[in-house]
């Protein structure tokens, strides 16, 4: 019995992190993954700063579902997503102001960040607490590997840096179009490229 | 005869529920957010505090304390208090104290359209030479590795070792506007000498400092005597 539900609790955290990887499978929230992802801090703080609004909205509205009626459920959503989001905005502050501006607006932006609305609509309103926050961390782990993914390549290439540290010392130029915009493309189809091409060829090997 | 038009009674929610849930939810989230509000409040003025003396420590290295002061449109200087809002046209500058209480310096903010967005800086300006001593960057977009070199390009940083910024005879305004020039062609001393291929960045930076100590400085020169020593 209790391997049953572990197997199942294990199925949905890893959901978000393998299967429906919200950066490089259903390719959702692209706005921050391109715009915060020119340091690996960068893409990091972010990636966490979305993981807890995405457990926390996420344990609230399923903790709400047999309390909230269809007519208004899309409102309630959206207050629960704003008020963990303005609660990440002062804990950001308080943190680091330095990070604060880094990140810039895309902070408030997590309010309208589609992987957000998306699991609480999919997953928390039919499920209960604990299974969709389990859910939810797997989908904020799989969002944070992915824009670790992008800030992590874009970090090296674009500065010669990882986490701040000079990885290749004074003589390295900088191949600064990658902290650039559109580095950010370049990058993000790149991963999508090699994700795309091992599922092909996994596709491939299991029909011959 | 008439016909009945069936009416299609499925299971309405009644209102109540829904003003329920809103007006639960909305209660919930406004504790959640005044709580986040009040236990981070004191952090976070911290932070803020800690950010502008390093700001300010950094174009004023004498400095060990600030003040925050606002010049009146009608030119009175007096001392901010708290932290509300500026009153219309009012300039706010910081007058910085070494450790004995003595003016060291003021720092002042100035912004200008740069290449992407505009570039807003901080610069200290030391009443003894009527000069500005130092210039640090408070936010921009510039381009990394040609606009951002303004904050390490040592030629360029050169510029603002001693800029000439001395009022004229009627203290109405700078005696000479700071000009940004041609990388190469600097010959006085409230000239900028732009950085080679980041001319409109360096433009920016120049046009920051004349706009904002063109309206600064006039009010701020006569009024110099009362705060010399520290409040």
């Amino acid at each position: 019995m209790t391997t049953a539900v572990q197997a199942r609790n294990f199925d949905e955290f890893m959901e978000g992190i393998w299967r429906q990887n919200p950066v490089f499978i259903m390719v959702l929230g692209m706005c921050p993954t391109l715009a915060v992802t020119v340091s690996a801090v960068n893409a990091l703080s972010m990636g966490v700063a979305t993981s807890f609004v995405l457990i926390c909205s996420c344990a609230l509205v399923s903790l709400m579902r047999n309390v909230t009626p269809k007519e208004v459920r899309i409102a309630v959503y959206i207050v629960i997503i704003a008020t963990f989001v303005t609660v990440v905005d002062y804990a950001i502050q308080a943190i680091s102001l330095a990070l604060y501006d880094a990140l810039g607006a895309f902070i408030q932006l997590i309010v309208v960040n589609c992987i957000i609305l998306g699991r609480a609509e999919a997953h928390a309103a039919k499920n209960p607490p604990i299974t969709s926050m389990i859910n939810a961390a797997g989908m904020g782990i799989g969002f944070t590997i992915g824009l670790l993914s992008l800030g992590v390549v874009r970090e090296i290439l674009g500065a010669g840096t990882l986490f701040g540290v000079s990885l290749f010392g004074a003589n390295f130029q900088p191949w600064v179009i990658m902290v650039l915009p559109p580095g950010g493309f370049f990058v993000l189809g790149s991963w999508l490229l090699l994700f795309s091409w091992w599922a092909r060829r996994k596709e491939v090997a299991k029909n011959v | 005869m008439s016909t009945e038009i069936p009416v299609s009674v499925s299971k309405t929610t009644p209102t109540v529920a829904m003003v329920r849930t809103l007006g639960l939810v909305s209660a919930v989230c406004g504790l959640i957010i005044v709580g986040a509000y009040q236990s981070t409040f004191d952090a976070v003025a911290d932070n803020k505090r800690i950010a502008l003396e390093r700001a300010v420590f950094k174009v004023i290295p004498a400095a060990k304390s600030i003040v925050e002061f606002l010049v009146l449109p009608g030119g009175a200087i007096e001392k901010k208090v708290g932290a509300s809002d500026t009153a219309v046209g009012a300039l706010k500058f910081y007058a910085a104290y070494d450790d004995t209480g003595k003016l060291a310096g003021i720092a002042a903010e100035g912004s200008a359209k740069g290449y992407a967005d505009s570039v807003r800086l901080l610069y200290g300006y030391s009443p003894d030479c009527q000069c500005i001593v130092g210039v640090g960057v408070v936010s921009m977009r510039e381009t990394p590795g040609i606009g951002d070199k303004i904050l390490v390009d040592k030629a360029y940083l050169k510029n603002f070792v001693a800029l000439d910024v001395k009022l004229n005879a009627e203290l109405s305004a700078l005696a000479n506007e700071v000009k940004t020039v041609k990388h190469g062609t600097k010959t006085n001393p409230w000239q900028i000498d732009a950085i080679a291929g980041a001319t409109i960045t360096s433009r920016a930076v120049g046009r920051a400092i004349n706009d904002s100590a063109q309206a600064l400085l006039p009010k701020l020169v006569p009024g110099l005597d009362k705060i010399r020593s520290k409040p």
